[in-house]
């Protein structure tokens, strides 16, 4: 009960900073909004190619915007010291982890409220009564990315070209993440009936747990001794 | 300790030559593909090599993190450098086999995905290492880093498999129907043995050499 406080603390201090600019969140909305319309270019207008490819075109722009805010998010907490008073806080480390993780979680949850919706229509894709479904997919697709993301991001902030870095170390490890959830958004938005969906969303929980764990694990010896 | 070296590196020395006789020579030209295939003696051991030089890295790691002893942290970064050129290897010889046999250089499958990504892995695993100024964190971030990215291999290899696969099955221990002739076989398992062997010869060496530039290093900034 005494972790849930202390993580709830640090959630919010996270989001009083960020509604004190909002610095993260438009960045990543107006980025990923910027991605869909690029790709959109690529295509003929009308084309079915469009509608195929709309779930990857999709995760590519959760993956970039992501990636923003990832970055930024972990890189103002070594603005300042903020880190060093975080560390000093008497509560177990790994419970910074937790509440990052969360912080990033809603961050993106926000950013894709809007894309999402914008893209369905944009790119004229149907979901019909799976609304609740996609939404689920996107939670569990965004909870490993950002699991993965906050323990990488808190490495490249403490490197030399703290942008360059992180997409280099992330991208290729989340590529199983990003594969299954693009995969089940397909089969969602192509209207599968063959239960696909339900295949690769199972693939997406255990890889959600198995980095999630593991980046749970690891994240103590990421941070400063 | 140092006879020890010179004997092991003429050992792969000779190793790798019986290897080149074994493969150019004594094995039989394959019916199908032809003298193309013969890239397959170098191309197998290599992709061994590799994985057993990444599962280093990431014990090594592991144990890094567990002790914090520099050694384990040498042998790590030793063992993903010369990983990486094996694996390199492997992302050269495959394209030059998969022309001929299958019309094209490159294909999304499995097995070729994942040492695509498992290449892409650890060369962000060996940048990290160039982009962390303090030492003693770096050692940290990478070993973290390393152990994630080993973490990953399977899980990279089995979405990928679900996803679509086209390389040629296991032919050792395989399914039915698969299977090598003898004198092929053999010459696998000479390779296999030679190029473990180089493997050990190049990482010891590059473990002594990494040692001693550190060493140099730490003279040099207690100079100062």
């Amino acid at each position: 009960m005494k972790s849930l406080g202390h993580i709830l603390a640090i959630i919010q201090k996270d989001l009083l900073t960020e509604l004190r600019n909002k610095e993260i969140i438009m960045s990543m909305l107006v980025f990923s909004l910027i991605v869909v319309a690029v790709f959109n270019f690529t295509f003929d207008p009308g084309s079915e190619q469009m509608q195929k490819t709309a779930p990857a075109i999709l995760w590519v722009a959760i993956l970039f915007a992501g990636n923003l805010g990832l970055s930024r998010s972990l890189s103002r907490e070594y603005e300042n010291g903020r880190m060093q008073g975080l560390l000093l806080c008497p509560m177990d480390r790994s419970l910074i982890f937790v509440a990052k993780v969360i912080g990033n979680i809603f961050y993106m949850g926000i950013m894709q409220m809007v894309t999402v919706p914008v893209m369905i229509v944009l790119f004229g894709v149907t979901i019909g009564s799976f609304a609740g479904l996609l939404v689920l997919i996107l939670f569990l697709g965004t909870l490993g990315f950002a699991a993965v993301g906050t323990l990488f991001s808190t490495i490249s902030a403490n490197t030399k070209s703290r942008e360059i870095m992180l997409p280099i170390l992330m991208f290729p490890v989340v590529v199983p993440i990003i594969l299954a959830a693009t995969k089940s958004t397909a089969g969602l938005m192509n209207g599968d009936p063959a239960g696909h969906i339900w295949a690769w969303m199972k693939i997406l929980i255990a890889f959600d747990i198995i980095f999630t764990v593991a980046c749970y694990l690891l994240y103590e010896h990421v941070l400063e001794e | 300790m140092k006879k020890s070296y010179v004997l092991l590196s003429i050992l792969s020395y000779v190793a790798i030559l019986a290897s080149l006789y074994m493969a150019l020579i004594y094995a039989p030209t394959e019916k199908s593909m032809g003298a193309v295939q013969r890239i397959f003696y170098f191309h197998v051991p290599s992709a061994w090599v590799s994985f057993i030089a990444f599962g280093v890295v990431a014990v090594a790691s592991f144990l890094f993190l567990r002790s914090g002893a520099a050694k384990w942290d040498l042998l790590a970064r030793s063992a993903a450098e010369v990983g990486m050129l094996f694996l390199t290897l492997v992302l050269l010889t495959g394209p030059l086999w998969a022309k001929p046999v299958w019309g094209v250089y490159w294909t999304w499958d499995a097995r070729l995905t994942t040492s695509f990504i498992l290449w892409l892995i650890y060369m962000a695993y060996l940048m990290l290492r160039s982009y962390v100024v303090d030492r003693e964190r770096g050692a940290r971030f990478a070993a973290v880093f390393g152990i994630i990215g080993f973490l990953d291999v399977p899980i990279v290899y089995m979405s990928i498999r679900w996803w679509r696969t086209l390389h040629p099955s296991a032919v050792i221990a395989g399914s039915d129907g698969s299977g090598l002739e003898s004198s092929m076989l053999q010459t696998l398992l000479v390779c296999v043995v030679a190029f473990t062997l180089l493997f050990i010869t190049l990482l010891i060496y590059l473990y002594q050499s990494t040692m001693l530039s550190d060493e140099i290093e730490q003279l040099k900034t207690t100079d100062s």
